[in-house]
């Protein structure tokens, strides 16, 4: 039964949501999660690609979360030549969110938290300059739940933020406007996955073939908010589709909104944290988003249990927080955001380029020291930057 | 005026996060818009991937 009351209000049952409420349980204190759709982990707006060490991090990883095992990875340069390499220090996975998300959650719980769908926030309590909890709408009937602190996790859409004051809306060059299918019927290689860049492909973003087994995969688009009005991230995908796959069935078709922008300077208010999406957790040039949100949630969590123990709920105590974030990842997202910006510079002329001298070396030797020697390169400091930030290392 | 073609929007939530103003409303299968906040500025239509909401201006 929902209580009226709870140390900890988790908004949002994502990833980063059921990270917050298992370290926060973990923690001692009481917690509960509130999740505004009727099952956790559904629908999935995810190209599902994650670490291998982004994810053991946190969680011991189970194999029924992976679709597919990932040893390498091939990018496409608009003239049609494609790079491969081998990921040298990490290995990666496709998820299957459904069962993965699900998965967080119920760990969620076994450590105490109490997890509710069907419960949507559409606002805050706030009291003297605190927030102090939330008010839903829980099957149907309006309620109000008092916290010491809630926590924001609930994604890109997210208004928790801002009914605190938190200036959380996106630029429009800051946000990707996505759109993936889920194929059947589509032969490719198992262990790789591949990328298709440039401003024909995807402009200010990029083509993923992400395989899920099984003659599966998730093929999807991103496409910068600064074209996505011209460049229909829909039609694009839909003629990349028909001339790469043009026997694939489609299982399942989403939309979503990839934040890429640098992590919130300011995630917190009096009684409020905000993690993942809704801190704008995510890495501005791939768009990943899973394993920084864990991160938040993970360290939102152990702060939440740490200062409500202690009684210190106030903006200044929270920004424990905002310096932790910064050194797990905020910093180096920082350094990836304005490599974004470098990259937006270039034109497809470049990325063919760099693709063509890229391609002289031997597979084997595409290290990125390697590249990174081969000074024959327009800018190749960028370039390793670049293959550093897609390869998760 | 922004309008929402019935049916077609998938609930994601991307035109919320660039709406300036906060005045579109998402829940699990239901979006609204609402008009008296609504500054007009078009971006929730330029970022939706499906073209769900159109812009539609009475020329007076
Ligand atoms: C097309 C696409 C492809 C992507 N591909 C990848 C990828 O391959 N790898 C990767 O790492 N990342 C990828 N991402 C990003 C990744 O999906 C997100 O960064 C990640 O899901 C963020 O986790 P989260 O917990 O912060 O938010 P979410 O997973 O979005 O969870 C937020 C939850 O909050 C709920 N919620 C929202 N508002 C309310 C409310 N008012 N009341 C109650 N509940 C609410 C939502 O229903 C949702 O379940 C992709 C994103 C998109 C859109
Ligand atoms: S961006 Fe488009 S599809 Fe997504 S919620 Fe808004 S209107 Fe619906
Ligand atoms: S037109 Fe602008 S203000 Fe109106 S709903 Fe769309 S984004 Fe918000």
């Amino acid at each position: 039964m929902m209580k009226s009351s709870y140390d900890v209000v988790v908004v949002g049952g994502g990833p980063s949501g059921s990270m917050s409420a298992k370290l926060a349980a973990e923690g001692g204190v009481s917690v509960c999660l509130l999740e505004k759709d009727r099952d956790i982990g559904y629908p999935v707006r995810c190209g599902e690609a994650i670490g291998d060490s982004g994810l053991r991090k946190f969680v011991e990883p189970k194999e029924s979360w992976f679709a597919a095992h990932l040893n390498s990875f091939s990018m496409t340069a608009p003239n049609g030549t494609s790079i491969t390499a081998d990921f040298t220090s990490d290995k990666g996975y496709i998820l299957n969110r459904r069962v993965f998300d699900y998965d967080l959650a119920r760990l969620a719980s076994e450590k105490g938290a109490e997890i509710f769908t069907r419960a949507y926030v559409y606002g805050l309590i706030i009291e003297d300059g605190f927030v102090r909890g939330v008010k839903l709408e829980y099957l149907g009937e309006k309620k109000e739940i008092r916290a010491k602190i809630v926590i924001g996790a609930d994604g890109v859409e997210s208004r928790v933020g801002r009914w605190a004051g938190i200036r959380t809306q996106l630029k429009m060059k800051d946000m990707e406007s996505g759109f993936q299918y889920t194929l059947a019927n589509v032969n490719i290689p198992q262990n790789r996955m591949d990328f298709f860049v440039g401003k024909t492909y995807a402009p200010g973003g990029y083509v993923w073939i992400f395989p899920k087994g099984d003659g599966i995969a998730n093929v999807g688009i991103g496409v910068s908010g600064t074209y996505s009005k011209e460049k229909s991230p829909r039609k694009l995908l839909d003629k990349f589709v028909k001339e790469k796959f043009p026997e694939a069935s489609l299982l399942t078709t989403v939309c979503g909104g990839i934040p890429c922008d640098k992590p919130l300077k300011k995630p917190v208010k009096s009684g409020l944290i905000l993690v993942g999406d809704a801190g704008h957790q995510v890495n501005p040039v791939t768009g990943g988003g899973i394993s920084s949100g864990m991160t938040g949630g993970w360290i939102a969590g152990q702060v939440s249990a740490d200062l409500i123990r202690k009684n210190k709920l106030d903006e200044k105590s929270l920004t424990v927080y905002t310096e932790w974030i910064h050194k797990e990842f905020g910093k180096n997202y920082s350094r990836v955001y304005n490599i974004k910006n470098a990259i937006s510079q270039f034109t497809d002329e470049d990325l063919n380029n760099i693709a063509d001298k890229v391609k002289k070396l031997p597979r084997e030797k595409r290290t990125l020291t390697r590249i990174f020697s081969t000074a024959l390169i327009k800018k190749p400091l960028l370039v390793i930057d670049v293959i550093k930030v897609f390869a998760g290392i | 005026m922004i309008v929402i073609t019935p049916n077609k929007c998938d609930f994601c939530g991307a035109c919320v996060a660039v709406c300036p103003v906060d005045c579109i409303d998402l829940k699990e299968a239901d979006i609204s818009i609402r008009h008296d906040v609504c500054i007009d500025c078009d971006l929730c239509a330029n970022i939706c991937p499906i073209e769900v909401l159109e812009p539609i201006y009475d020329e007076k």
